[in-house]
Parts: C-alpha cells; sequence; structure tokens
C-alpha cells in the first residue's frame, strides 16, 4: 500500500502547499466454482472494494469524491453513522447435509444487521430512516422492518470489523422470511460494481439462468477493517457477494456436465479493468480423477476453509493468456465414466393442444435395442369426461404409419366406466413410436369437480407391458432360494424377461361453470322461458274486442238534448 | 322467376363449395353453435370407425345418430360433401313450393273478399299485391339459402342439413295433398329427432281443411280422417324402428338417442337454454326440471292448434319455431330452418313494432358467440357467464322474433276472418254497428 498523506484543513480553506493524493480505493473480484457430491454446482462470487477514508471521523472534510465505492452507500453510511452493515437477499434453504456449508451463511428471506456507531443518539430513529433507504436502493420491501420485528442480540452479532463491542444498544437486527429475492434486486445490487455488469465477473450475472436454481443469495457486508498488523490506518471494506446453486442434474434438467456458458449462458472475455485482481477458483480436492477440467492450468492454491484444507485450480484473468486464442474463457468441468445403463424399453406421455375444448394424448415409446423389435402390449384407461374419438388413432415409427396388430377399445359411458384402449404395437429396433389420439373435454355438473377445480383433473398412467429381449440367458428353473426380487415376476423363457413400464399421469383442466351462481342461472333460465310462455298464453286466451271510445262532452250534451227531443241521436 | 331462382342456387352452390375447399371448414365443424352432440360430423365418422373396430357404436356415449344414418353414411361417407350440399336445396325448393302454393291460396282467397266488398280502407294494407307475391317464393328461396347459419351448418356437414330437408319434404308433401307420403316422411322426422312429433296436429289440420271436413269432435269422418293418419304415421314409425333394429340386432339405439335427448346427460355449450341450466341444477331438482323443459316443447301444440285451426300453415311455422328454441341442442341449422319461412309472412312485416330491434339482437348476439367462446376457453379471462348471457339474449331474441307474426296474426289474421279487428277504423265500427 501507498503512504497516504493526512487530509489538511485549513479553516481559510487553501490547501496545503503539498499535492493531495486522492483516497484510495481497489477493487478485488473471485469466483469460486465448487462441484457437489450430488452433481449440482455451487458458484460463489465475491466482490471486495477497500476504501481508504473515514466518514465518521470529526472534522473532516465532507467525503464527496467516490471513485469505486458506491457513492448511494457512503452517502448512507455518513447520513446515519453506521459502523458495520449486513444485508442479504436469499433465495432457497441452504441444505448443508447434501452441499457442506457456505463461505457466506444467509437465511431464506431478507436478513439486515447493524452496528452504529456509538455518536449516535436516536438509534431506533436511525434505524428506520435507514430501513426505508435501503428498501429504495435495493428495491426490496425493507420497510417493513420495524419495531415488531427487530431485536438487539447481545451476544450472537458482534462486529466482524473493528469496533468496540461493548454496548448492544447500537446494535439492531431483523429478519423478513417472507421477502422474495428477483430480478428487481439483482439490478440495483449488480449496479453498485465498479464495472457494473458490463466487464469482469459480473458479465456472468443473468437473471434468468440465476433465478432457475435450487439456491441464490446475494449480500452487501459493509465494515472497517485494518489496513495493516498494528492497525495504523483504517480502510472501508465493501464486500458484494452472490452465491448460488444450480441443480440442473439432480433436477433432470442435464448431464454431469458443466461449464460456464451452461451454467450462467455467458463466458468471460476480459477482467474488469478497476480490479486489482480476478481470479477463477475451482475446487478440485475431492477427487482429481472424478472430473476433468478444461482448459487446464497450472496454478494451484491450498486454502483453509472451515476447517479444511482444500486444493484450488486457479484461473487468473488479469493475465491475457486466460482467455486463449478465441479471447473467451469457458470452463468446462466433464464428469468421468458416465456409463448408467440404458433400459430397453421407455415410455412418456404428455398432452398437446390449447384451450379447454379439445387436446391430443402423445404417448411415446422408446425402444432401446440395437437390433431386435419386439411387440409391446400398450394400455390405456381415459376417463369419461375426455372423450377420445378413435379415429384420429395414429401411430408412428420412424415417421412411417405403424399399424398395431391387435386393438380392444371399450368406449366410456358418461359417468359409468371410463375409455378402455389396448393396443398390440410392433416397435422397430431403436426406434421411437409415437400413438396419438384426439379428445374433446366435456363440462361437468357443478357438483361433479373436486374443491380445486382450476387444478384439473389427473388422468391414471399408461402401461406399457413387453416381454424384453435379454441380452444374458436367464434361467427357467424354479429354486426356492432364490432372493426374493429376482423371484417377483415368472419367467416362462430364457431369452426375455418380462417388463412393465408405467408413463406419467397427465394433470387435464376441464371448462368450469361458475360455481356461485346457481340460483342466479335458475333464476334467469326459468326468466327467458317464462317470457316465452308468459307470451303464448297471453296471446292464446286474450280475446279481442271493439272498445268504442267515449265521444267528448259536447257531442254527449247534445246527444242527451236530441234523445229527449226524440230527434236522432249524432255518430 | 326461373332465372334468378338459377342465379341464387349458382351463387349459393359456389360459396358452399369455396368454403369446404378452404382451411375454415375444420375450424366451423368444431365450434358449438353449430354443430351439437347430436349431429356433429366428427361423431358420425367416429361410430362408422367403431363399427369397424367391431364394437357397437351405441355401446359408448359419443354416437348419438339413428341406425338409418349409418346405413346411409356408410356408402356416402366419401361423398358427404355433396350429400350435405344437396339437402339444402331440397329445403329450398320446397319452401318455394310451398310459398307459391301458399301464395296461390290466399291470392284466391283475397280476390273474393275483394268482390264481397267487405274490407274497410286501411285494412287493405294487409293484402298482398299480386306483385308483391310473386317474389315470395325467390325471398324464401334466398332466406334459406343465403343465410349465414344454413352455410356454416352445411360447411360443417352437420346432420341437422338432412333432418331439416325431411322436414322440408314433409311440408311439402302435406301441401301437395298426399297424407300417405306425408305420413311417412312425418314418421321419418319423428325417427330423426322426436320433436316433430308436434307436427302432427298441424299436418293433420290442413288435411281435414283441405278436404272439407269440419273440426268437430263429434262427427265421424273427424274420427275417421285422424284414425286413418294417426295409423299410417304410427306404422311408418313402427315400420322404421323395426328395420334400425335389424340393423345392429339390439334396441341399444333407443336409449343412446331418444333418451339422450330426454335426458340431456351432456352438457356441452351450446345456443339453447339447457345446458348452463343443468350444469348448474341441484341434483334433487334435476328430474323435475328436465320434465319441465321437454314438456314445455310439447306444450304449446293444443294451444296453437285451437287459435290457429284455420291457419294450418302457420301452425307448421310456429311449431318448427318452438322447437329450434326449446329443443335440448339447438344449432343454428333449425335456427335457419325458420328463419326461412318469415318472407311468406312478410304483409304482417309493417305492423311489426320491434322488427329492427330483434335483428340487431339476434345479430349482435351472432357476433358475440365466438368471441365470447374465445375469451372463456382459449384465451382463460372470461367465464362461463359470458357465453351463457349471450345464450340468454339470442334465445330472448328469437322468442320475440316468433312471438310478433303470432301478434300480429291474431289481430289481423291476413284479413280473411271474420272475427277481425280494426282498433283505428271507425268506418269498420259503422259497418258493424249497421
Amino acid at each position: 500500500f501507498d503512504s497516504r498523506l493526512p487530509l489538511v484543513n485549513r479553516s481559510d480553506g487553501t490547501k496545503n502547499g503539498e499535492t493531495f493524493a486522492p483516497a484510495k480505493d481497489q477493487f478485488q473480484e473471485e469466483l469460486v466454482i465448487r462441484p457437489l457430491h450430488s452433481g449440482d454446482i455451487y458458484a460463489s462470487f465475491q466482490f471486495r472494494t477497500l476504501w481508504d477514508t473515514d466518514f465518521l471521523q470529526e472534522g473532516q472534510k465532507k467525503v464527496s469524491h467516490y471513485r469505486l465505492f458506491p457513492k448511494s452507500l457512503g452517502q448512507v453510511l455518513s447520513k446515519f453513522s453506521v459502523q458495520e452493515l449486513h444485508i442479504s437477499f436469499t433465495q432457497g434453504f441452504w441444505r448443508t447435509m447434501q452441499w457442506g456449508q457456505p463461505f457466506i451463511p444467509s437465511p431464506p428471506g431478507a436478513e439486515l444487521w447493524v452496528w452504529f456507531h456509538d455518536t449516535v443518539s436516536d438509534v431506533d430513529g436511525n434505524w428506520k430512516e435507514l430501513t426505508n433507504v435501503l428498501s429504495g436502493i435495493f428495491c426490496a420491501s425493507l420497510n417493513f422492518i420495524d419495531m415488531t420485528n427487530t431485536v438487539q442480540p447481545s451476544a450472537s452479532f458482534k462486529p466482524l470489523g473493528l469496533g468496540n463491542a461493548t454496548d448492544h444498544r447500537f446494535l439492531r437486527y431483523a429478519t423478513l422470511p417472507r421477502e422474495i429475492v428477483c430480478t428487481e434486486n439483482l439490478t440495483p445490487w449488480k449496479k453498485l460494481l465498479p464495472c457494473g455488469s458490463k466487464a469482469g465477473l459480473a458479465v456472468l450475472m443473468k437473471s434468468e439462468k440465476l433465478f432457475h436454481s435450487s439456491f441464490h443469495s446475494q449480500a452487501v457486508h459493509i465494515r472497517p477493517i485494518c489496513q495493516d498488523e498494528q492497525c495504523t490506518s483504517k480502510a472501508w471494506e465493501l464486500r458484494q457477494t452472490l452465491n448460488v446453486v444450480f441443480d440442473h442434474y439432480t433436477s433432470g434438467q442435464g448431464k454431469k456436465e458443466w461449464s460456464l456458458f451452461k451454467m450462467f449462458s455467458r463466458t468471460l472475455t476480459e477482467a474488469c479493468p478497476l480490479a486489482s485482481s480476478s481470479k477463477v477458483y475451482v475446487d478440485i480436492t475431492d477427487n482429481p480423477e472424478l472430473f476433468e477440467l478444461s482448459p487446464a492450468t497450472p496454478l494451484l492454491s491450498q486454502a483453509v476453509v472451515l476447517g479444511d484444507r482444500r486444493t484450488y485450480s486457479v484461473y487468473d484473468l488479469t493475465r491475457a493468456e486466460t482467455f486463449g486464442q478465441l479471447r473467451s474463457f469457458n470452463l468446462l468441468l466433464r464428469w468421468k465414466g458416465d456409463n448408467m445403463l440404458r433400459p430397453l424399453l421407455h415410455a412418456e406421455r404428455y398432452v398437446a393442444g390449447f384451450g379447454l375444448q379439445t387436446g391430443e394424448i402423445h404417448t411415446v415409446i422408446y425402444n432401446n435395442h440395437p437390433y431386435r423389435a419386439f411387440p409391446v402390449l400398450l394400455m390405456d384407461s381415459v376417463p369419461w369426461y375426455l372423450q377420445l374419438y378413435i379415429h384420429t388413432l395414429t401411430v408412428t415409427s420412424k415417421s412411417r404409419d405403424n399399424k398395431p396388430s391387435y386393438i380392444h377399445y371399450q368406449p366410456a359411458k358418461d359417468r359409468h366406466r371410463p375409455h378402455l384402449l389396448e393396443m398390440l404395437i410392433q416397435l422397430p429396433p431403436h426406434s421411437m413410436t409415437e400413438v396419438t389420439v384426439q379428445f374433446e373435454r366435456a363440462l361437468l355438473k357443478w357438483t361433479e369437480y373436486t374443491p380445486d377445480p382450476n387444478h384439473g383433473f389427473y388422468v391414471g398412467s399408461s402401461v406399457v407391458s413387453a416381454l424384453v429381449p435379454s441380452m444374458v440367458a436367464m434361467s427357467t428353473n424354479f429354486t426356492q432360494d432364490q432372493p426374493l426380487f429376482s423371484s417377483f415376476v415368472p419367467v416362462k423363457e430364457e431369452s426375455s424377461y418380462f417388463v412393465r413400464v408405467y408413463t406419467e399421469p397427465l394433470l387435464v383442466n376441464l371448462p368450469t361453470p361458475d360455481f356461485s351462481m346457481p340460483y342466479n342461472v335458475i333464476c334467469l333460465t326459468c326468466t327467458v322461458v317464462a317470457v316465452g310462455y308468459g307470451s303464448f298464453y297471453n296471446l292464446l286466451t286474450r280475446t279481442f274486442q271493439v272498445d268504442e271510445p267515449s265521444p267528448p262532452l259536447a257531442k254527449r250534451l247534445a246527444n242527451f238534448i236530441r234523445r229527449i227531443r226524440g230527434v236522432p241521436l249524432l255518430a | 322467376m326461373a332465372a334468378p331462382l338459377t342465379l341464387l342456387l349458382i351463387v349459393a352452390v359456389t360459396i358452399r363449395a369455396v368454403l369446404f375447399r378452404s382451411s375454415l371448414a375444420e375450424l366451423i365443424s368444431e365450434r358449438v353453435e353449430v354443430v351439437s352432440p347430436l349431429n356433429a360430423w366428427k361423431r358420425v365418422v367416429e361410430g362408422l370407425a367403431l363399427l369397424d373396430l367391431g364394437v357397437s357404436p351405441y355401446s359408448g356415449d359419443v354416437f348419438h345418430e339413428t341406425p338409418l344414418m349409418i346405413y346411409l353414411f356408410h356408402f356416402t361417407v366419401d361423398y358427404a360433401e355433396i350429400v350435405f350440399m344437396v339437402s339444402p336445396y331440397f329445403v329450398d325448393c320446397l319452401s318455394c313450393l310451398l310459398a307459391s302454393l301458399d301464395r296461390a291460396k290466399i291470392f284466391r282467397k283475397q280476390k273474393y273478399a275483394l268482390e264481397s266488398d267487405r274490407y274497410p280502407a286501411d285494412c287493405l294494407e294487409l293484402l298482398r299485391s299480386p306483385k308483391e307475391m310473386f317474389y315470395i317464393p325467390l325471398k324464401v328461396a334466398m332466406f334459406y339459402l343465403l343465410n349465414p347459419f344454413t352455410i356454416l351448418s352445411c360447411v360443417a356437414k352437420s346432420t341437422c342439413g338432412l333432418n331439416n330437408a325431411i322436414i322440408a319434404l314433409f311440408i311439402f308433401c302435406t301441401l301437395k295433398g298426399s297424407a300417405l307420403l306425408s305420413g311417412i316422411l312425418l314418421a321419418l322426422a319423428t325417427y330423426q329427432s322426436i320433436y316433430p312429433l308436434t307436427l302432427f296436429a298441424p299436418a293433420l289440420l290442413f288435411f281435414l281443411q283441405r278436404l272439407y271436413i269440419p273440426v268437430n269432435l263429434r262427427r265421424s269422418s273427424f274420427w275417421c280422417f285422424t284414425l286413418q293418419y294417426a295409423f299410417i304415421y304410427v306404422g311408418s314409425l313402427v315400420v322404421i324402428t323395426g328395420l334400425s333394429f335389424f340393423l345392429l340386432g339390439s334396441w341399444d339405439f333407443i336409449p343412446s338417442v331418444y333418451g339422450f335427448i330426454f335426458s340431456v346427460p351432456d352438457l356441452t355449450p351450446n345456443i339453447g337454454l339447457f345446458w348452463y341450466f343443468f350444469a348448474e341444477m341441484f341434483e334433487h331438482f334435476r328430474l323435475f326440471f328436465i320434465c319441465v323443459f321437454q314438456i314445455n316443447v310439447f306444450f304449446y301444440t293444443i294451444p296453437l292448434s285451437i287459435k290457429l285451426k284455420e291457419h294450418p300453415v302457420f301452425l307448421i311455422f310456429m311449431q318448427i319455431a318452438i322447437i329450434s328454441i326449446f329443443k335440448s341442442y339447438p344449432t343454428v341449422g333449425d335456427v335457419a330452418l325458420y328463419m326461412a319461412f318469415l318472407p311468406a309472412w312478410s304483409h304482417l312485416y309493417r305492423f311489426l313494432r320491434n322488427i329492427f330491434l330483434v335483428s340487431c339482437v339476434l345479430l349482435a348476439c351472432s357476433a358475440l358467440f365466438p368471441v365470447l367462446w374465445h375469451l372463456w376457453i382459449y384465451a382463460g379471462s372470461a367465464n362461463s357467464n359470458f357465453y351463457y348471457a349471450i345464450t340468454l339474449l339470442f334465445n330472448f331474441g328469437q322468442t320475440f322474433l316468433i312471438i310478433r307474426p303470432l301478434t300480429r296474426r291474431r289481430k289481423h289474421p291476413g284479413g280473411f276472418d271474420n272475427e277481425v279487428s280494426c282498433f283505428k277504423s271507425s268506418v269498420w265500427k259503422s259497418s258493424l254497428k249497421s
């Protein structure tokens, strides 16, 4: 570290004769990738900014020149006299038993704990304002933190940096377990970095990949630290950490093969120019033979972390050789020896179509045998409220029509029995056969829906039964001391074994009537019928009479006089 | 007369042919307003496919057509389009003939009445001039062939078109005076869907009027003819039903077709009143309301027959209209059938107060049906209440449409009735007095 000239303030505001060296700040970034035993990957980003300045020293000129340290956080620290600030946003729960210990732990939801400087008189007031300001900075609803969920732990949260850890009156701790983390929180967090998300390790932070994970945690830790052993000068350290566990392998979306591109959909092209150090560490302690790492690197480093000595391969991004010819660094981990036995018969099923009127059931059956074809018996039992149209049944193998040799179809009777479709299909070797049939969704009576009608209705699994040709000869002898797991299905012949494969059940939505409307519907429909009935009734029973309009008064009087006189009346 | 009619036929054929070949045909054949579970083409094909598989089409709940339809389509399934194109022309030609026959009769009566000088001046408006009457058959043909409802029904290959053709044939034979053919065709129409049973009364009244037999329950000639006609009708019905039994060798079709029509188990939305009513019905009252609604269709026969016994042709129109509105699975094809006969009573139009309102309501509803269906089923932003509301409004509009001519008919029944009454005419009052 360079020696710093003390900043001297003269009351008349003139500067010292010597030149001022600007406050020195420095930025480091690193990424640690640790493959987990279950086949998943734990990636931990850390960005550290060190700044030699003191916000809180008396008589100091107010800091106004920010370079690497974000201005928003600097202003927060000085306004609220914060000694230490730790805030984290986490989605998911860290599974310690499967994943080990994280580098930086965090609870699900949001967590904020702050040590205030002992010059603060109204800690609660500062705390309230601080939470609101942080809420704005991080686009989170930290304004829900108030006295009802804040505590002052007396022993658990000692300051992690410098500071007199005596009076826990200046400590405040709050969590919001219900807080959700999403892109709106990631974006302002990324903006606090010196290079933003434009260069360096932060380019890997694409929210659509980061949030598609088992665990995601982003945190900001600010504390004052010593710069050297004697603690002659202090500096402010800002650490931004992001921990994420990708579970693509266990959730069935990928193979046991990782690359930066696969995890983050980006590769690294350059280090952050403002960084003094930019490194990628890959944990290779567990089993160097278990996977291969490319590009290879000669740099190794050992570190004791959480009571365990671990070996890491190091990639230094500040050196141009790391990026190779293509100017792009894509780390690749490939697990070796993935020779899982592929089953010979496999089936899947799904519903195609859109809307609530019609749909199509697709059943896909895979025959993975390299050269043998064998027949399978497919049984489908579809509930009556999905009306199947058997004339739309198509069976295609290798994009050619494959007619089943035996079809047994029993159509459904409404509210009595479901559809039953059984077919014997010959599967060609090493092929995929697709069976499709169209259906129409029925509107049921309102009492026939389940209490959660919009969840959908389940359709039971299809059953595929077959005698699969066996690679190994099986014995048909019946022996008493056979283990139980091999004696469930009786073996009739040596060259094939019986297998039954169940497909996924389907979840199908049916159109729903409005369940709040029975009285209304009955009244309205009866009204329309009654209008028709009433009109007919009126017309058919009403008789028409000629109605003489009453003559005006003058005429009546005249007629009256005429009657008296005995003279013919007026019309 | 022949030239405009031929031109009309050519235009109608062209429209239908164009629509058959376009991609709209499939879209239209899925619309619930145009097809119902009783007459959808998809279900006919499904029934034939089930027959091919060796399963009785009536063992499931998909097929609800009569066995004679199976017979018919077994042979003509490949030529289905031609079958459906031809059937509207039946209806059209027969309506023309109907109109011309009616016209001739009315014209004769009017001439007589004019000569007897029995009409007051302002009732002259009600009389139809020969020129007007000349164009009525053409108007009827136009109303049927170019009606969008008919075109939609034809393009969707709904068997409603065939049912309409049978009813039109029946009306034609009735007007021609052939009781035998009329009875047989009425039996066929009843066999297809039960509701034309109510047309027995107007047909009977027509024949009685034609043969100058007074409608008097004490007269033996009345009973003689009635029994004859009933025998023809019931006999043909029995024969046709027996033939259907022999087709598949079982009576399964009776619960599948007639049980289905009466008990309304399928609640697929359509333009009628039944579906949502029974979807939201309390189970306890279901049987009661089914009975009420079905009786409602047949109920108006006797009162209307008593009141309109002098005008059996108008009675046929009213009955067809009532069936189309109140039947259990109506479609726009049924609506088109009675709409085609409206020009025959065009002389009453000048007195219809609400014709503009009613036609606007019907047009607006027809436009809103597909919109609200889409919003409910595909977009998910509306729910079933929207579609139901339009159904109610449509039926309301239809009710007003048929009540008005009846009102006017009752008040001014064509001018050749002794008990007519003109409210506004003092001349009439004085002629009464004198």
